[in-house]
């Protein structure tokens, strides 16, 4: 045989080689904040993907496919979360996985949407899923889910007719605020102080007092876990004693770990914990635990139960197809009982957003304590 | 009325670590013309080391302060001058102030890479509870960083100007040539000054670390307070550098509460300009003539 017939068929075999493993898999990038001012929530968004994804391939993959999932960090920079999804959607993905923070995915979700590419995100503000990208899926509340319960909360469980909002000024932050305000004002309780703080602030005395000098009935916080649990410490140190009320990012188990003592009586809603007294979500809860050799907070969740829907949808479609997929997950309402990794039931509506029941907490003595179980929004 | 006693309080505690840190700045720059642009990053990197040294080596919190001390004096302050500042100073001002700058980059991404990206929570050594002063609850844990920052500023002013040592140093800073003839070993005094440097960076990263938390960052804002803090002051004198750094922390507190948050920032900033244009040398700074 000729030299070049040897390469030929050579160089052709391994391409047919290379071929067949790609098909073998499925490619579903994890996109998130591994370092920077989002890190505690990307590294647990990531580390309960990766979990879902291992035990996955490990009972053999979605239809027979292993997944495999490249990881890219955001760095927490819109900039550079946008170069980061665009260079996973170079390499041809099923879905795209992440980012957590608001401000990232609002700048790249389009770029997911022209690829028509479905993107599982962990973000929460309240306008992502209202831009009519029908390739945006949530895996917690957005903050219009959210925030009527936490107003409901202060209003009929504090009885509160005064309050202070102390948020973070990114795109979280001001969402979130935005949304409370209008629901404050539909209850008829004032907002007497309202203090805006920076994404990765270190310093909260200045704050502290502001909102303390409010005297106001609760003291609303809504800030990213590790700001959050500065303030806490601050708050402990001026010995505020006003009832702080917040979301998911005051009581998750990152910044209980972070304030310390100073967390204790802190209350609010929270769509995701791994507290809830859920056995499939305690079950998580270990498992997670016994891996990663810490507790996660509600981001691992939002990973773990993010690859485990697109599983099911991927399954109950009987095909690996994109746009068949965006189309079969609105209007999808996974239970347990289907699918044992979405540990609680779920639906999701026609613009993405996430339905399922939900828990008010409040920590004490160190740790989360869910103190009632709220029920899906829509029946 | 309460309200401001707060502030005041808080403001001194920030303005306390600042002047740790600016101290450091005026001492370097003092003695071995070194402007350190990885100050911050100084004052972040000692947390780590107690960290590590209670997570691997399985020390008591005051054990791996300990630890933590003896390796900034060893990193920070030795390593530091007989690696990055003696090749380079010789090339002159500049190229130190861009390696110094690329240190503080190679020390933020190592800890990033081999500890941790996420912020983490520092032991306190000191109780978290309050006083009541005048209707104001003022924490303990600020009256402590306060006490501490006074105490270490009191033992080096005495160390430099009770001892022989101190004398030596000063004599060092003032005139090197001449100190040289005296028979003053420059050398070891220079080294002298860059272990206070370490040390001090050391004290400011046990007493901000349990309120900042740990976290790779910290020291971004923190050295460029603290750079500015010693220009306000005076580059030149060490209580320039106290001054400077409490007056930053109380306005700095004062304009987050009155004003607005969001410019806080760049208030330092704007006592900067006004201080380069109508006092060059710094509030308390003397007005010095170089030949170039």
């Amino acid at each position: 045989m000729k030299p070049w017939i040897r390469t030929a068929l050579a160089a052709a075999l391994a391409v047919g080689a290379a071929t067949a493993t790609a098909q073998q898999t499925v490619n579903m990038p994890i996109v998130i904040e591994l370092s920077g001012a989002g890190a505690v929530s990307g590294t647990n968004f990531r580390d309960g993907a990766v979990l879902a994804i291992d035990e996955i391939n490990a009972r053999g993959g979605i239809l027979g496919r292993k997944i495999v999932a490249p990881q890219s960090d955001t760095q927490s920079n819109p900039g550079v979360s946008r170069a980061q999804v665009q260079k996973a959607i170079d390499g041809n993905p099923y879905v795209i996985l992440g980012p957590v923070f608001s401000g990232s995915v609002k700048v790249n979700m389009i770029l997911a949407q022209q690829a028509e590419v479905p993107q599982i995100t962990g973000a929460e503000a309240a306008d992502i899923t209202q831009a009519g990208n029908p390739y945006i899926f949530r895996t917690s509340f957005g903050q219009q889910m959210s925030m009527p319960k936490i107003a409901n909360y202060i209003r009929d469980g504090l009885k509160a007719k005064t309050v202070a909002v102390l948020w973070v000024n990114n795109d979280f932050g001001k969402g979130g605020r935005d949304t409370f305000i209008k629901e404050m004002a539909a209850r008829n309780i004032k907002v007497v102080a309202d203090v805006s703080t920076e994404s990765g602030q270190v310093d909260f005395a200045a704050d502290v007092v502001k909102v303390k000098g409010a005297n106001a009935d609760a003291i609303f916080v809504y800030t990213n876990e590790e700001e959050s649990a500065r303030f806490l410490r601050e708050a402990r140190k001026q010995g505020v004693k006003t009832p702080l009320i917040g979301e998911t990012t005051l009581l998750g188990q990152k910044v209980i770990e972070l304030a310390g003592e100073a967390a204790n009586g802190v209350r609010g809603h929270v769509g995701l914990t791994v507290d809830a007294p859920v056995a499939p979500v305690l079950a998580f809860r270990e498992r997670f635990f016994k891996r990663y050799n810490y507790l996660p907070d509600h981001n691992g969740l939002k990973g773990y139960t993010g690859v485990y829907a697109v599983k099911h949808a991927t399954e109950k479609i009987g095909k690996f197809d994109r746009k068949l997929l965006a189309k079969t997950m609105h209007g999808l309402t996974i239970t347990p009982e289907q699918e044992p990794g979405i540990l609680m039931e779920a639906t999701w509506d026609a613009n993405g957003d996430i339905d399922r029941i939900s828990f008010l907490a409040e920590v004490v003595d160190g740790k989360q304590k869910v103190v009632s179980i709220l029920p899906k929004l829509r029946k | 009325m309460a309200d401001l006693l707060q502030l005041l309080v808080a403001g001194l505690a920030t303005g306390g670590i600042y002047a740790l840190v600016a101290i450091g700045f005026v001492l370097l720059w003092q003695t071995s013309q070194t402007i350190n642009f990885a100050q911050g990053e100084f004052v972040m990197l000692p947390a780590f080391f107690v960290l590590a040294a209670m997570k691997f080596g399985g020390l008591s919190f005051p054990l791996a302060m300990l630890v933590g001390l003896a390796v900034s004096a060893v990193v920070l302050g030795l390593l530091f001058k007989r690696l990055v500042v003696d090749p380079i100073i010789r090339h002159g001002v500049l190229p130190l102030v861009i390696s110094t700058i690329a240190l503080a980059i190679f020390f933020k991404e190592g800890v990033k890479e081999f500890y941790a990206a996420d912020a983490q929570p520092f032991p306190a050594a000191w109780a978290t509870t309050n006083l009541s002063l005048g209707g104001a609850v003022v924490s303990v844990q600020s009256l402590v960083i306060i006490a501490a920052a006074v105490a270490a500023v009191a033992a080096l002013q005495y160390f430099l100007a009770g001892t022989r040592t101190g004398r030596r140093m000063q004599a060092t800073a003032q005139n090197p040539a001449l100190a040289r003839v005296l028979g003053i070993p420059v050398e070891r005094m220079i080294l002298y000054t860059f272990l206070i440097n370490a040390a001090l960076v050391a004290l400011a990263s046990f007493l901000v670390s349990p309120i900042y938390l740990a976290k790779f960052t910290n020291g971004e804002t923190l050295g460029l307070v603290a750079f500015v803090a010693a220009i306000v002051g005076g580059f030149n004198q060490v209580r320039g550098a106290i001054v400077g750094g409490l007056l930053l922390g109380v306005v700095d507190n004062f304009v987050a509460a009155y004003w607005s948050a969001q410019y806080r920032a760049a208030i330092p900033l704007f006592l900067l300009i006004a201080v380069i244009l109508f006092r060059p040398q710094g509030l308390l700074g003397r007005a010095e003539e170089r030949t170039v």
